[in-house]
């Protein structure tokens, strides 16, 4: 009898633990399938895939889960500059929506989302049908503000390129790389931030000039920044800039480009300066995207939205939650695909905890974004960013986070081993 | 008693389940480590997994990194934006996860 009661102990003790700590992964839940709520996810890059994955499996399955999503697959933006230089094959960059359908139960419908009503719990599709949701996550992206930029018209666009968001851009841009002769000047436009990926910019710089150094060394780099700095990173890309590309990189800060000229190939700033390039690369300032501006949802500068850092609700509009390059971001908090997988997680928890009658709690995120500087050598900054309930927002934690010292070789497979990774953990 | 028993068992089954998913969130932070790791920490690359690591094991190694005394290129920048109670509920996670 003894050593039933201690059996019995130790089996208590065991499933309370499994119990606890399986909770993260879902499996205490899988007795319960009963339905405590939908949730719409409008959006299937970083920040929308990762949400609709966690909502199914923090809630054991519970919460029905649709994710609308235009393109048949996802691209990734992080990783693709390595394909501007020819280090990466474009393909690895593709990856498909059936892992979230096979693994996790999500709904998967292509379509394009083409209204919101949040009174009537909504969401209204070109060809996929309506939605009804208790909850909706939008995770637009960004849009590009092309108006702020003179003569940048659709003709304009075919052939001055942004390759800011992964996709046919990205191959065209490798071409007009390759195509470009000996000698040619190549000129990437940064425009004020915020913007997509804040070291994105000068980790092409280095990428392309790493490029050209081998096979057109006669070549520049001309980066043209509307920012008074470089926004990211800062010395560790002018040591790499000075170390490596010196006479192949040429910065300019304070360089806001105004107008293009497409028959030209020539970009001009406010002052009135023109710069003519052989391959120029626009990247327009921009915005939350498309569906954020119509549902009402962009409420900071005409651009961002801005949200309840507990639970990523819009402060604009109920029982819509926004998360990723779309938001106002709080303090040092960068807009990239990292920190984007961290608001789906919070943004799901608060989700999560609301449909199962609890009140959400503010949850810690945290960003690493890795930056190649040649074919090999990577770097990082990483930050930690806990809520501040005076502020009612994530403000960085002191002390943690920083920068490499130097780019070396084992940040650059671990920057490899961050995208194999991240892809994986937010699509399967 | 036979029958007694696996009246316990079923009853065990659920009620502390069921007690954890209506009253104590899990430590959804624990997540911010899989974006590298891999989900619940089964990563497969160069990058660690945590997976079945043991707890103490885990708490000692963020200390390390923490204190400096095993070299990182981003684990001691991170570990500290953590406090150790923090750290002694992700290592628990961890170790409970199978490899």
């Amino acid at each position: 009898m003894k050593n039933e009661t201690n059996n019995r102990r130790q089996f208590i003790q065991a499933l309370t633990a499994t119990a606890s700590l399986s909770a993260l992964s879902g499996t205490a839940f899988a007795a319960n399938k009963k339905s405590i709520g939908r949730v719409v996810v409008i959006g299937g890059g970083f920040g929308g895939a990762t949400a609709a994955k966690y909502l199914r499996m923090w809630s054991g399955g519970r919460i029905e889960v649709t994710l609308i999503e235009r393109n048949k697959e996802f691209i990734s933006c992080p990783a693709s500059n390595e394909v501007l230089a020819g280090y990466r094959n474009f393909d690895t960059l593709r990856h498909g929506y059936d892992g979230l359908k096979k693994n996790w139960g999500v709904k998967i419908v292509h379509a394009s989302v083409t209204a919101i009503d949040a009174d009537k719990r909504r969401v209204k599709t070109d060809h996929g049908g309506e939605f009804a949701f208790d909850h909706v996550i939008v995770a637009p992206g960004i849009d590009f503000l092309y108006d702020q930029i003179a003569g940048y018209n659709e003709a304009a666009r075919e052939k001055i390129l942004h390759a800011w968001k992964a996709g046919p851009q990205t191959l065209a841009l490798r071409k007009q790389l390759e195509a470009m002769p000996d000698g040619g000047v190549y000129a990437l436009t940064i425009p004020k931030a915020p913007y997509r990926c804040p070291p994105g910019p000068y980790e092409r710089a280095c990428l392309i000039a790493s490029y050209l150094k081998t096979n057109k060394p006669k070549s520049k780099v001309l980066v043209l920044d509307a920012n008074d700095k470089i926004q990211s990173k800062q010395k560790l890309f002018q040591d790499v800039w000075e170390a490596d590309y010196k006479d192949l990189i040429e910065y300019q800060p304070n360089w806001n480009a105004v107008s293009v000229d497409a028959a030209q190939n020539a970009v001009t700033n406010e002052l009135g300066d023109t710069v003519k390039a052989a391959v120029l690369n626009v990247v327009p300032p921009h915005r939350a995207g498309d569906i954020a501006q119509s549902a009402g949802l962009i409420n900071v500068n005409q651009r961002w939205c801005a949200v309840d850092w507990v639970t990523l609700e819009s402060t604009a509009v109920k029982n819509v939650h926004v998360i990723g390059d779309a938001l106002m971001p709080g303090p040092t908090m960068p807009k990239s695909g990292h920190m984007a997988n961290q608001h789906g997680k919070a943004a799901a928890a608060a989700i999560v905890e609301m449909l199962s009658g609890r009140t959400p709690q503010p949850t810690l995120m945290a960003n690493t974004c890795y930056s190649m500087v040649d074919e090999n050598r990577g770097m990082h900054v990483a930050s930690v960013h806990r809520y501040d309930a005076e502020k009612k927002a994530h403000q960085p934690v002191a002390g943690a986070g920083g920068l490499s010292v130097e780019p070396n070789k084992l940040e650059g497979i671990f920057a490899h081993a961050w995208a194999n990774t991240i892809w994986k953990e937010m699509l399967t | 008693m036979k029958r007694s028993k696996i009246h316990i068992v079923v009853a065990l089954l659920f009620v502390p389940i069921i007690g954890v998913a209506q009253n104590t969130p899990p430590d959804y932070f624990v997540a911010n480590c899989f974006n590298c790791h891999g989900t619940d920490g089964r990563g497969h690359s160069t990058i660690p997994p945590l997976a079945g690591l043991t707890k103490p094991y885990i708490i000692e190694q963020i200390a390390a990194f923490k204190a400096g005394t095993r070299p990182a290129t981003v684990m001691h920048q991170l570990s500290k934006g953590y406090t150790d109670d923090e750290i002694a509920r992700a290592a628990a996670y961890f170790a409970a996860q199978k490899k």
